[in-house]
């Protein structure tokens, strides 16, 4: 069954690699792309199974059967909370808010910044200036303090933490897409083009626009990873979801509370969750912009 | 000089347009969202609609909002920026009460992640693709993936809980919070100043975790950019000469290579300066340390929006200035760099 299950899953990278790839043969041996997108992909199945109690060893919220505050054991393989609940299973659906709040937010400001990277770099003139400047404003600004601010003001919740996630890596895609945009523009097939007669929408949408996108694509891995990290400081902080929900964050919170008595395993497993889920996006980041840039591969011996 | 005087005051003339629209949009946001500083500050208590009516009256947040914008700018153009609804004292006052504590955590994260990061960037672009460069470099990629809190957390358990070398927390031991005199609020310039060994001890023992915590994804960041800005300019043909007249490695490498590697490196210091001081929230709250990011976070807890956009201001400016003063040590570093 659980090798069933392994070759199922290497199938499927193996296809996603494939598809990616297009086809070219050299670029098949990705091992960096495919450890993160498997990393990733893990990550996602067992956060969707785990979202029901049978798949989790003990359910998350309301079993109230282990000891309290016990180290691991065989019986609770990361130990167990103050509220005699299951760490282990804990951990396994605490992924949820993460994963949401970072698709959501990455998919938003990816769409919002790349349409205004757009416009902007394809308009210029004072609509050009005034973006560049709101942008400038905003990335200059540091992001971690700009979405506790975002998230504080609109409050707790899924939702408006996507917003407020969103917002803050809006500058980055508005200024890939317009630094493509603005190279792009000047070349002389968009003015043939132009020169044929083609609308300004057109020319966006059929032209421009398809040239930004490995751009986009590598940039918005990084983005994600980053964005893992930053849900879960919101969460560390408060901004989360409400509690008996499992979440990283959280959790780690409630554990800092009883760090002093040395019950470590409450913030350790958690925090590892974290960093593997953000390496395994930052990996699939790093393989994306070798596929997308193979001059980095140098002929280093 | 006078182009680099000229340069400087253009630079500080176009940080006011990006301030006035980052204050705009804070100040917008805080009275379009849900959330009342009045009802936050009265904590739900039950009050007569009278007395919440006369607070908002006297916390002058019951005028029309371009009102409180153009009282609130005019404010700050006189280094007005309001009272704090939570302390009642100006906003400036508790600003720069907590700045050193922030500063201070900064110089020592930037320090570590300085002396880490561009020496293990260094080891592994002179050892490149030996096996000490493939842990250097998984090292950097991981320190990207790094929650700061849980890293300072972890720091605490092993390193003040289990083996107790360490303090877990804040700026000072208990004892010694009583009798020491802060003058500088730098603590630990104040402690030489104090010339007592005990209290320098305890001081700098404070600082170490959360300094290491700072500067953690710092120092990642810092590597993987010497080592791969090392590796351009190894590979350049003027470090071939170098190597062909006779020249032994080591002075290959710091003389000739280090200084063109510098140049990117420096950069990217600077502008990661911001991140450093969103990493300073996550420290700061980990180790109670008494700076303006935590302030911050309290601020925002309880609706004060003076608090709030003073805080937000004052980063700005401070992350602005510091972007300046790193764009005029290139020309330093940097002959062909003129402004």
């Amino acid at each position: 069954m659980a090798r069933s299950l392994v070759r199922w899953l290497l199938d499927l990278l193996d296809w996603l690699v494939r598809k990616v790839t297009r086809g070219r043969h050299a670029l098949r041996r990705q091992v960096i792309l495919k450890v993160g997108l498997a990393t990733v992909l893990v990550f996602v199945l067992v956060t969707i199974l785990a979202q029901s109690s049978w798949f989790t060893p003990y359910d998350p919220v309301y079993y109230r059967d282990a000891p309290r505050l016990q180290p691991p054991s065989a019986q609770h393989w990361m130990g167990s909370d103050q509220l005699h609940r299951d760490v282990f299973s804990r951990v396994l659906a605490g992924g949820k808010a993460s994963l949401i709040v970072a698709f959501g937010a990455v998919a938003l400001s990816m769409s919002i910044g790349s349409i205004l990277g757009w416009l902007s770099g394809f308009t210029g003139g004072f609509v050009d200036r005034g973006l560049s400047l709101t942008m400038d404003a905003i990335y200059s600004f540091p992001s971690m303090i700009l979405a506790i601010v975002l998230v504080a003001m609109f409050g707790a919740g899924l939702g408006p933490m996507i917003w407020a996630v969103g917002v803050v890596y809006i500058p980055t895609y508005f200024r890939v897409t317009r630094a493509e945009v603005l190279q792009v523009r000047e070349t002389t097939y968009v003015e043939a083009i132009r020169a044929v007669g083609a609308s300004n929408t057109r020319i966006i949408l059929r032209h421009v626009a398809p040239n930004t996108v490995n751009a986009i694509m590598a940039v918005s891995s990084f983005n994600l990873a980053d964005a893992i990290l930053t849900v879960a400081a919101l969460s560390f902080l408060g901004f989360g979801l409400p509690p008996p929900t499992p979440d990283w964050g959280f959790d780690i919170q409630n554990g800092q509370k009883f760090l002093q008595s040395g019950s470590w395993w409450l913030i350790t497993f958690p925090g590892l969750m974290i960093i593997f889920l953000s390496l395994g996006f930052g990996l699939v980041g790093e393989g994306i912009s070798d596929l997308v840039n193979p001059k980095r591969k140098k002929k280093r011996v | 000089m006078g182009g680099t005087a000229r340069y400087i005051i253009q630079r500080l003339l176009l940080t006011i347009p990006m301030l006035l629209i980052l204050l705009t949009f804070v100040f917008l946001i805080l009275r379009v969202m849900p959330g009342d500083p009045v009802s936050a500050m009265l904590g739900g208590r039950n009050v007569s609609p009278q007395l919440m009516d006369e607070y908002r009256h006297k916390m002058g947040v019951d005028r029309p909002i371009l009102v409180q914008y153009g009282t609130y700018l005019a404010g700050i153009l006189r280094g007005d920026f309001g009272d704090s609804f939570r302390t009642n004292k100006p906003v400036v006052k508790e600003l720069f009460t907590r700045f050193p504590a922030t500063l201070e955590l900064a110089l020592f994260g930037l320090t570590f992640a300085g002396i880490f990061g561009f020496g293990t960037g260094l080891i592994a672009a002179v050892r490149a693709d030996r096996p000490i460069d493939h842990t250097v470099r998984i090292f950097h990629i991981g320190s990207f993936a790094m929650p700061l809190f849980w890293l300072g957390l972890m720091l605490q358990v092993i390193f003040a809980v289990k083996l107790g070398w360490l303090p877990v927390a804040s700026r000072l031991g208990g004892r010694m919070a009583f009798t020491f005199k802060s003058i500088t609020g730098f603590y630990l310039l104040d402690s030489f100043i104090g010339g007592n060994g005990a209290v320098i001890a305890d001081v700098a023992k404070h600082l170490v975790l959360p300094s290491i915590t700072l500067g953690f994804a710092q120092a990642g960041l810092l590597g993987r950019m010497t080592r791969a800005s090392m590796l351009e300019v190894l590979d350049m043909d003027y470090i071939t000469t170098a190597r062909a007249k006779g020249l032994r490695e080591r002075v290959v490498v710091f003389a000739h290579a280090l200084r063109n590697a510098l140049i990117p490196i420096v950069t990217v210091f600077g502008l990661q300066f911001a991140i450093l001081m969103g990493g300073a929230v996550l420290t700061e709250t980990v180790f109670s340390w008494p700076g303006i990011a935590s302030f911050l976070v309290r601020s925002i807890e309880a609706r004060d929006w003076p608090a709030i956009q003073g805080s937000v201001v004052f980063i700005a400016i401070f992350i602005s200035i510091i972007n300046m003063i790193v764009d005029i040590t290139y020309s330093f570093i940097d002959p062909r760099v003129k402004y």
